[in-house]
């Protein structure tokens, strides 16, 4: 469904060249599950805003469903992110002072959907991540937990294909983080919506069915990764 | 996304920093209010000035001596009442013709004193000057060729020098000389802040004895249309310039008199509203800030708001709408605070102030352009954000 090819990211850094991807390359399938493992900096964060069109490679390729997005205009790009991906943030991402269902509801607002409808539409989100009891809460009224699951909520209205979360447990207590990788999971299989996840926590990781590896911008060989 | 939910949006984001909103929205309204507040002074004063000109009648052209610019000598009139007759004739109606020989003298009755201007004229003031009597009546062309010592008073002199009398027959003695009182004019006010019913008329001729002199200073005739105007002011200037070929003369329309003055109030007016505009233009600066602090405090949320799939003119417009919401509120509070001042200035002070559409038009498209020219940088600068860097941004 997601195809990177040989994709290289190279960022300047106060005039310093850093390479964070070299040449990777990956297919995310639809309903994969799969995590993204790797030391920090090792360009594991990248590679996900490159698969979610959050980013553009700085060589190499991108196809969505076979078509090459790497040369598309950034409206072009927002519109596939708007369709086809949904994220969800290690800090949430929520805007503050804003309800849960109009937080949940944002990314309809650019799909042109009215008040009424975005607010059904958001509201069975909720509901589906267990929080149909929390529509008119704000994010600093909710815990972290109920913070991510809002989050998967947003990423989930617009039915994406695919996914993407970076570091969904990294800001959540364990019973809070298990609770979110439950969810994630019993979204994939219920819905069949891929779901990709960075994490540097093994045990996290030990949870999807593909784990991949990346060091200093390459992807390891599963071989090695065991050693 | 909907330009009423980019409106909304705008209101809300303006909403949640009450403070911060409200004290940029000031420099706006002061901006604004000045502008209205001190273009309505500019004109007021202007309207007064021509009403003041207009009240003198419609349709008017007045013949003087010499030629009105700064630093020329004043001329003594060579003009005298055969030359009233000559216009008369070369118009065809000696009924539009008015002559004067003015000056100021104390009038008295018994121990009663009123400062007047005593005008000598003809019989044909009323239909001239478009001026009713209030009692009693005119001198007649009868009064004038014999010489008559009758006075028709002003509204101002008739009142101080008989409080609790009819005047009408009753003699006032001016420079020794005892005129009887036929007439009482009607009220007109005051122009030029000159008390213009401090007037005594009496024959031209009985004048011209009274003062001692044989001229007349003026004439003032009454043209029977505004397009017969130009027509008649090339006759008159014809008939007067061959009769003195020695003198220089000018034919002055009401038009040439408030040509001067109202292009000095109107370059007045157009200066007071520049120092206004400058306030405006600080006014913006102060939107252009905030709005930067904004952006730059709403990194993330750009971010975000692009990573679910906001366009890069949506951001753009989100925040371009914010600002104009804040110039646009700022400049209709202006718009209150400016007329609500110059009605407060027009009840308080001897200035009058005339609220005009124009400006107030103007201070509104204003308002919108300053918001739209001082939001675009910082809205320009939002909509380019690169969202994985926006997301990351701490």
């Amino acid at each position: 469904m997601v195809e990177a090819v040989q994709v290289s990211k190279v960022y300047r850094l106060d005039g310093v060249e850093v390479r964070a991807l070299d040449g990777v390359d990956l297919v995310v399938e639809r309903g994969d599950s799969m995590a993204i493992m790797g030391p920090s900096g090792s360009g594991k964060s990248t590679l996900l805003g490159l698969l979610g069109g959050l980013d553009r490679p700085t060589s190499g390729r991108l196809r969505f469903d076979g078509r090459d997005v790497t040369g598309l205009s950034e409206d072009e790009l927002a519109a596939v992110r708007n369709r086809v991906v949904g994220f969800v943030f290690q800090n949430f991402q929520l805007l503050p002072r804003t309800s849960a269902v109009a937080n949940v509801g944002l990314p309809l607002v650019y799909r042109g959907l009215g008040r009424s409808e975005r607010r059904r539409l958001a509201t069975e989100a909720l509901e589906s991540v267990g929080l149909g009891h929390r529509l008119q809460h704000r994010p600093s009224q909710l815990s972290g937990g109920e913070q991510q699951r809002v989050a998967i909520a947003r990423a989930l209205v617009t039915e994406p294909a695919m996914l993407l979360a970076d570091e969904p447990t990294g800001n959540l207590d364990s019973r809070s983080g298990e609770e979110v990788l439950e969810l994630l999971a019993r979204l994939r299989d219920e819905r069949g919506v891929a779901v990709v996840v960075v994490t540097h926590d093994p045990g996290v990781a030990a949870r999807f069915r593909r784990r991949v590896t990346l060091r200093d911008g390459r992807l390891v060989p599963e071989s090695e990764v065991a050693r | 996304m909907r330009t009423s939910e980019a409106f909304r949006v705008a209101w809300e984001a303006l909403r949640a920093n009450k403070l911060r909103s409200g004290l940029t929205m000031l420099g706006v309204v002061i901006g604004v209010a000045s502008v209205v507040l001190l273009v309505a002074i500019g004109s007021g004063a202007r309207d007064e000035v021509t009403s003041g000109v207009e009240s003198l009648g419609s349709n008017i052209l007045f013949v003087a001596p010499g030629n009105f610019s700064f630093g020329s000598a004043p001329s003594v009139s060579r003009l005298g009442l055969e030359d009233v007759r000559r216009v008369g004739d070369a118009i065809g109606d000696p009924r539009r013709v008015a002559a004067s020989v003015a000056s100021g003298e104390i009038a008295r009755v018994g121990s009663r004193r009123a400062a007047v201007n005593v005008n000598g004229t003809n019989e044909t003031i009323p239909l001239v000057f478009d001026r009713t009597l209030s009692r009693g009546a005119f001198f007649s062309a009868a009064d004038v060729e014999t010489r008559r010592r009758v006075a028709v008073l002003g509204a101002d002199p008739a009142e101080t020098l008989f409080p609790d009398r009819d005047p009408i027959g009753k003699s006032i003695t001016v420079g020794g000389v005892r005129f009887r009182v036929i007439g009482v004019m009607g009220r007109v006010g005051t122009a030029f802040g000159v008390a213009r019913d401090a007037e005594l008329f009496v024959p031209v001729t009985a004048a011209q004895r009274l003062f001692g002199v044989g001229r007349v200073d003026g004439i003032a005739v009454k043209a029977p249309s505004t397009e017969q105007i130009d027509e008649e002011q090339a006759i008159i200037r014809e008939v007067v310039t061959r009769a003195h070929p020695e003198q220089e003369y000018q034919v002055l329309t009401q038009e040439d008199i408030l040509g001067v003055v109202g292009r000095i109030l109107g370059i007045l007016t157009l200066v007071l509203a520049s120092i206004a505009g400058i306030s405006l233009v600080v006014g913006g600066v102060g939107v252009m800030n905030i709005m930067l602090v904004s952006v730059s405090e709403r990194t993330r949320e750009i971010g975000l708001r692009k990573a679910v799939g906001a366009r890069t003119r949506d951001v753009l417009r989100q925040f371009l709408l914010e600002a104009v919401a804040l110039t646009v509120s700022g400049g209709i509070v202006g718009i209150l605070v400016g007329i609500g001042g110059a009605l407060l200035v027009g009840q308080l002070s001897p200035i009058p102030a005339a609220i005009t559409g124009w400006s107030v038009a103007l201070a509104f498209g204003v308002s919108v352009a300053v918001g739209v020219f001082f939001g675009v940088w910082p809205a320009r600068k939002a909509a380019r954000m690169q969202p994985i860097m926006a997301l990351r941004y701490e």
